[in-house]
């Protein structure tokens, strides 16, 4: 079985105009997103306490409100999760209250509302903590970006290094702006994919940029559209294949993980998707606008072939 | 040409075997247990106590699938976290009866299943996290500031001392912020007080300032010497938190250093956070001062105290003045056990003191015969004297506080002494709890997508690429016994993240082979011979791989780096996973492949897939 038997090279590079378009415009949908809406950060960031709580029956959330209300949390934030008979309770952080002890004043009020109400999960951020996490949150982001930088311009020189890092870095922020326009939570594994789907997307660029060079070393000659035409075209099967892959393996977690992996999966299905698009259709515009030419891949060649003989 | 030397097939071979012997421990999974130790140094369990439990859980009809006697402990197992949680409450019941002091501790815990010959060599399942395992993670913030206040009062009672004994005349001594600032009419006094305290007080940096007879030295704290008493505040702080964890009954628990400043407690199969926040938060320090005999014992809680003196209540809410001058602080205490005056019959504790304690209150202790000393319990807000006592003899190293009303006084009082030596008080910037119940749909929910995503692949692949594709589902499936292996090898802890990070292994490995079966084709239709298309095959599409695992990698460590609790596991588990997926996809794929095809002379075709079709306007 064979899916892509491509005969001619399909003109990527033509298309140039358009691909960069359509990243854009959804590039500043994204920004316009998070800039409006902003993200929907789960309490590792902002602090707080969520409290998942089991009932034995459906669960009356009326009920729950006003018994928090009695305990002064008015501005308690009270949920279905999952099923009926889950509750997902959040709580703001407040000053004047130690937040450890909240959780367990909320539960011994639960119990004597409704003896079935067991506790299942219970999860107190206190705010110095979530603001660190914010900042540390950031510095990965750009430590990764910085790092994948640094290793292209070894393997490749600073244009396709450059021209990757930001179709990369635009996959990130299609991410979030995802998660901002359905406010989806933003939680800390969100974020542990979104970083781990930057290194992923990568991959695609690596293997196009590897065979441009490749290319530009056999078709002598050929226009720099044309080599880069031709190894998308060429790696554009295992492209697919290989994200097929993955997303057969996020799938699964999307759908059989439980609420705890939803939005890790989400976030992966979303960056696996647009790293496809981005990795391959707007690293190589960018780069050939960069003014990528065979100089960028030749002098690391030479080096590459020295290499290959002595081993 | 598609041979591997023997040496590569047996480092193959080895590697796999070794893979399965680590992973094996994993699939016997955990059972639920309640583990009953005596309390105290001395006792050991023997199978009286081991009688003692069977009976009482037969009587209870608590069904257990069987106990055994431990090193430490008597431990039962049972088939379910109800029946556990029962039978805690019951042992914990029958064998601690109300209003004696406890002898024995009752802890939950999971106990693995795998077989005692793979623990002997060193093969034992991975820890499970607490959002698996269900428990509590409490992550502390030490107070540095009060850590740091704390010494610098004691070094202006040292530097009063001290220049007093060297008969150095001063004007006052004082704090200003950090500072201990000493103050002199002349210039004679100052000198010789600086060379005194430049020498005794080396983590001080003192400076010359004033004119006239308004004359002072200052003295700052150097950064190194705070460094160490952060550093010191925070293993005192654990060490308490170790004690007061153990009198909590919880086993395992994991108590580290995270940050500068900070402390995670990690208690698995805890489920009364309550109790556990209470004693582990009872962010008390102790210490010892005399109690003010001089002056008439006050009448109510709000007299004003006389000047050095303050006001402190006793439990029973008798008011008692003391003097603010700390004679020892409680790190000093290395042991305190209850137990019963051989005299008198009555319950007493029994002090052990560190070196430095002794050889102060051997001294204060034969100062002050007849006079009564306090013990005093700091919590944040408030101050209590948990004992107050008349000092009967010199005190030495070991000592004992007598006239305590009942047992159950005297054990309160030996806990607080043990566990109650905090150097710096803390506070609960985090919580996590997991119950149980949800711990174990996160460990069926995690393996069964896994395994589901797992399959999907394999179907597609064996469809798609044909032999190939099958020998890079075994290659995948190796991938995923390395890195368990290797994991359980580490005694790394599985939390959630950690199996999504599996997943997700296994889920970008197999772009190994994908790359791999890719360039064969190609090669194949380049017109190459299939023998030299595997060559090349494998021989290309490794420096691509190479390049697009470094990338993911690079992403890894930064998530270790910057990463907290859960997502460092995701972080441990991604990095591992591209180290053994390199291993499985080329090198094991190609020994079957090897295999399969190396020892034919002549091979008519791979089993690839269809291949029979050639490309147009490359530039070749």
């Amino acid at each position: 079985m064979e899916f892509f038997r491509i005969r001619k090279d399909i003109p990527f590079m033509s298309w140039g105009r358009y691909t960069t378009a359509i990243s854009l415009v959804t590039f500043v949908l994204a920004v316009f997103f998070l800039v409006t809406r902003g993200l929907n950060l789960s309490v590792d960031f902002t602090g707080g306490t969520v409290m998942e709580v089991s009932y034995g029956n459906a669960a009356d959330l009326q009920k729950v409100r006003a018994a928090l209300g009695e305990l002064g949390f008015a501005e308690a934030n009270v949920t279905n999760f999952g099923t009926s008979r889950d509750v997902l309770i959040r709580l703001p952080v407040r000053k004047d209250l130690a937040g450890a002890r909240l959780s367990d004043q909320v539960m011994a009020k639960l119990g004597t509302v409704d003896p079935t109400a067991t506790k299942r999960r219970v999860e107190f951020v206190g705010p110095q903590v979530g603001d660190e996490l914010v900042t540390d949150g950031l510095l990965a982001l750009l430590v990764v970006s910085l790092g994948i930088v640094a290793y292209l311009s070894i393997r490749f020189k600073w244009r396709p290094a450059v021209a990757t890092i930001l179709a990369n870095l635009h996959d990130v922020v299609i991410i979030l702006g995802f998660f901002a326009l359905f406010q989806w939570e933003f939680s800390l594994p969100v974020l542990a994919a979104v970083l781990a789907i930057l290194g992923y997307s990568v991959n695609e660029s690596v293997v196009v940029f590897d065979r441009v060079r490749e290319n530009f070393r056999k078709m002598r000659g050929a226009a720099v559209t044309r080599v880069i035409d031709n190894a998308i075209t060429r790696t554009m099967s295992r492209t697919i294949i290989t994200h097929g892959c993955t997303q057969l393996m996020v799938t699964s977690m999307l759908f059989f993980g439980g609420e705890a992996l939803h939005y890790f999966a989400l976030a992966l299905t979303i960056g696996i998707i647009f790293g496809i698009y981005s990795s391959v259709l707007v690293a190589c515009p960018i780069a050939m606008w960069l003014g990528m030419n065979r100089d960028d891949f030749v002098h690391v060649e030479k080096k590459q072939e020295v290499v290959e003989e002595g081993a | 040409m598609n041979r591997f030397p023997l040496w590569k097939n047996a480092i193959i071979a080895i590697a796999l075997l070794l893979g399965l012997l680590y992973t094996l421990p994993n699939f016997f999974g955990h059972s639920y247990a309640v583990q009953v130790s005596p309390l105290g140094a001395s006792a050991k369990p023997d199978q009286a106590l081991r009688g003692q439990v069977a009976a009482a859980l037969l009587a209870a009809q608590v069904p257990a699938l069987g106990t055994s006697l431990e090193v430490d402990s008597v431990r039962v197992r049972f088939a379910s976290p109800d029946d556990q949680l029962k039978a805690r409450d019951l042992l914990d019941r029958t064998l601690n009866p109300e209003g004696r002091a406890p002898g024995y501790v009752v802890a939950l815990n999971l106990v693995a299943n795998a077989p005692a010959w793979l623990g002997a060599v060193g093969a034992e399942p991975m820890y499970l996290g607490l959002d698996l395992a269900g428990g509590v993670h409490f992550l502390l913030q030490v107070d540095m500031k009060a850590a740091l206040n704390k010494r610098v009062d004691g070094t202006l009672t040292e530097v009063r001392s001290q220049l007093r004994d060297a008969r150095v005349f001063y004007s006052g001594v004082s704090r200003d912020g950090n500072k201990v600032v000493v103050r002199f009419h002349d210039g004679e006094q100052r000198d010789a007080a600086r060379k005194l305290l430049d020498r005794n007080f080396a983590d001080f940096a003192f400076t010359d300032q004033g004119s006239g007879e308004d004359l002072a030295i200052t003295g700052s704290l150097r950064p190194e010497a705070y460094k160490g008493i952060q550093d010191a505040a925070l293993k005192q702080n654990i060490l308490a938190l170790r004690n007061r964890v153990n009198e909590l009954g919880a086993k395992e628990p994991i108590i580290q250093q995270q940050g500068e400043d900070r402390i995670v407690v990690e208690l698995p199969g805890v489920q009364d956070t309550a109790k556990a926040k209470d004693i582990i938060g009872r962010t008390a320090s102790l210490e010892i001062r005399l109690a003010d005999d001089e002056h008439p014992a006050p009448t109510s809680a709000s007299e004003p105290p006389p000047f050095g003196d303050e006001l402190v209540t006793e439990r029973n809410g008798i008011p008692v003045f003391v003097k603010k001058q700390v004679v020892l602080t409680g790190e000093v205490i290395t042991d305190a056990a209850a137990g019963f005056d051989s005299q008198s019959g009555r319950p007493n504790v029994n002090i052990s003191m560190d070196a430095k304690g002794a050889r102060v209150i051997k001294q204060v202790s034969r100062e002050n015969l007849k006079k009564r000393m306090a013990i005093l319990l700091i919590e944040k807000t408030k101050t209590e004297a948990i004992s107050v006592a008349t000092i009967q003899d010199e005190l030495g190293a070991r000592f004992q506080i007598t006239g305590l009303a009942s047992p159950v006084e005297a054990n309160d009082l030996a806990l607080l002494l043990r566990a109650g030596a905090l150097a710096a008080p803390m506070e609960f910037i985090e919580e996590r709890t997991v119950g149980p119940s949800l711990g174990a749909e996160n460990i069926s929910r995690g393996f069964h997508s896994t395994w589901i995503g797992f399959t999907a692949i394999s179907v597609f692949m064996a469809v798609y690429y044909m032999l190939f594709g099958f020998i890079s589902v075994v290659a995948l499936a190796t991938n995923v016994l390395f890195l368990v292996g290797l994991l359980s090898l580490l005694q790394a802890t599985l939390t959630l993240p950690g199996m999504a990070g599996i997943a997700l292994t296994v889920g970008m490995a197999i772009d190994a082979n994908v790359l791999i079966n890719e360039r064969i084709r190609e090669e194949i239709r380049g017109g190459n011979s299939p023998g030299a298309s595997i060559h090349a095959g494998y021989d290309r599409a490794f420096a691509t791989i190479l390049d697009s695992n470094v990338t993911t990698a690079i992403a890894g460590i930064a998530l270790f780096a910057f990463g907290s609790g859960p997502i460092k596991g995701f972080a441990v588990v991604l990095v591992l996973g591209i180290a053994t997926s390199m291993f499985s996809s080329v090198l094991v794929s190609r020994a079957l492949v090897n295999l399969i095809y190396g020892s034919r002379r002549k091979i008519a075709k791979l089993s690839i897939g269809n291949t029979n079709w050639r490309e147009e306007g490359v530039g070749l």
